[in-house]
């Protein structure tokens, strides 16, 4: 059985939907590789974890008690 | 005005015909001199930051390029240059062109504030607004002097490359404005000399249809004029030097003679020999915006080896 030949339209629908697919996976990459670069540009991070560190307190703060 | 019943779609548009509603040859000139502006700017800007910054800024550019081409659909079907475009050719309609143009300047100004600084990104806003608000909209057809006011629209790309990097606006960031801001005209006015029954028949006040082509020869030679201390002297600031200096002082010379050709000519003469010196000269300004922004990256190139300062 012979299937009738594809519509050039569906085509042209395909080059769109991929295009289209790239151009947000790129994205995805883009604002992942902007993250990263915004996260390693901050310097040293510490996580809080309910235990006072000396080196977390603010100097003006430190200061302050002194006066 | 655009028409939605004259330019009914004939079919689904495909990819290249959204990458046509971006302008994609205006955009290669946005690319390239806000790339220029943010190198030569003082303060570094990581590799990625910076590329991303570039990718927003064209695609800025290419939004404002999409609400032009909806709004200006009507002027484009008439002319034969632009008759081809998505949106007269029944490709796309202009309802799909003003969405597409109106997310993609909502993306590309949202991400460029994430990415870089809030100046930068107000920039690129006000100039999408310019070119699609103040000069597709309203000055276009309004005034003969729509191409000088219009021009500001293309200049602000170097200046928002320099924003991206330094936050902010300086002397040396002007210059690079007034530069384009002031070759726009004598570029724009070649081209409507030889161009001349494209613009008259879709009812642009050009300055070729308003004042006549005998007054757009000496507009030319008079922008040529006033262009050329911005365009040399901004060799004397932080981002010129000596190389920067001789390329322009070569170049503007060049771009001088050439429009006092334009300037001495006839429509006679320019008739018989098929405005070849007109087209000559348009094709030289080309170069000459190119080879400008050149000189000041190879200016930039020279100065971190300690070369070709002042």
């Amino acid at each position: 059985m012979a299937f009738k030949p594809e519509h050039e339209i569906y085509k042209r629908r395909f080059g769109r939907n991929l295009g289209l697919g790239l151009v947000l996976v790129a994205f995805v990459f883009l604002v992942f590789g902007l993250t990263v670069v915004k996260v390693t540009q901050v310097g040293q991070v510490q996580g809080f974890d309910h235990v006072v560190r000396p080196e977390l307190v603010p100097v003006e703060a430190e200061e302050g008690v002194s006066e | 005005m655009t028409d939605t019943h004259v330019y009914a779609p004939t079919g689904d548009a495909g990819f290249g015909d959204y990458v046509a509603l971006l302008k994609p040859r205006v955009m290669s000139l946005v690319v390239f001199t806000a790339l220029v502006g943010l190198l030569v700017a003082p303060v570094g800007v990581h590799p990625f930051v910076g590329m991303a910054a570039i990718l927003f800024i064209a695609l800025g550019a290419g939004a404002s390029g999409a609400l032009n081409m909806w709004w200006d659909a009507d002027i484009d079907a008439v002319m034969r240059r632009t008759r081809n475009r998505p949106v007269p050719a029944g490709k796309v309609s202009p309802g799909e062109a003003l969405g597409f143009g109106l997310a993609l300047s909502g993306i590309s100004v949202v991400m460029l504030a994430l990415a870089t600084n809030l100046f930068a990104a107000g920039l690129l806003a006000f100039t999408i607004f310019f070119y699609a608000v103040v000069y597709s909209m309203w000055l276009k057809r309004l005034t003969p002097q729509n191409i000088v006011i219009g021009g500001a629209a293309g200049a602000f790309p170097p200046m928002i490359g320099w924003a991206v990097a330094t936050g902010g606006v300086s002397v040396e960031s002007v210059l690079m404005f007034a530069i384009i801001f002031m070759w726009t005209p004598p570029h724009f006015w070649a081209l409507a000399l030889f161009m001349k029954e494209d613009y008259h028949k879709a009812g642009v006040p050009m300055l070729t249809v308003t004042h006549g082509r005998k007054a757009t020869r000496a507009h030319i030679l008079i922008y040529t004029i006033l262009l050329m201390p911005v365009a040399v002297g901004a060799g004397f600031t932080a981002i010129g030097g000596v190389f920067y200096t001789a390329v322009a002082v070569v170049l503007n010379l060049m771009f001088l003679a050439g429009a006092i050709r334009i300037w001495r000519r006839d429509e006679a003469v320019a008739e018989a020999d098929g405005y070849a010196v007109e087209k000559k000269v348009f094709r030289f300004s080309l170069y000459y915006l190119f080879l400008h922004f050149g000189a000041f990256l190879g200016q930039a190139v020279l100065a971190s080896y300690g070369l070709g300062g002042w």
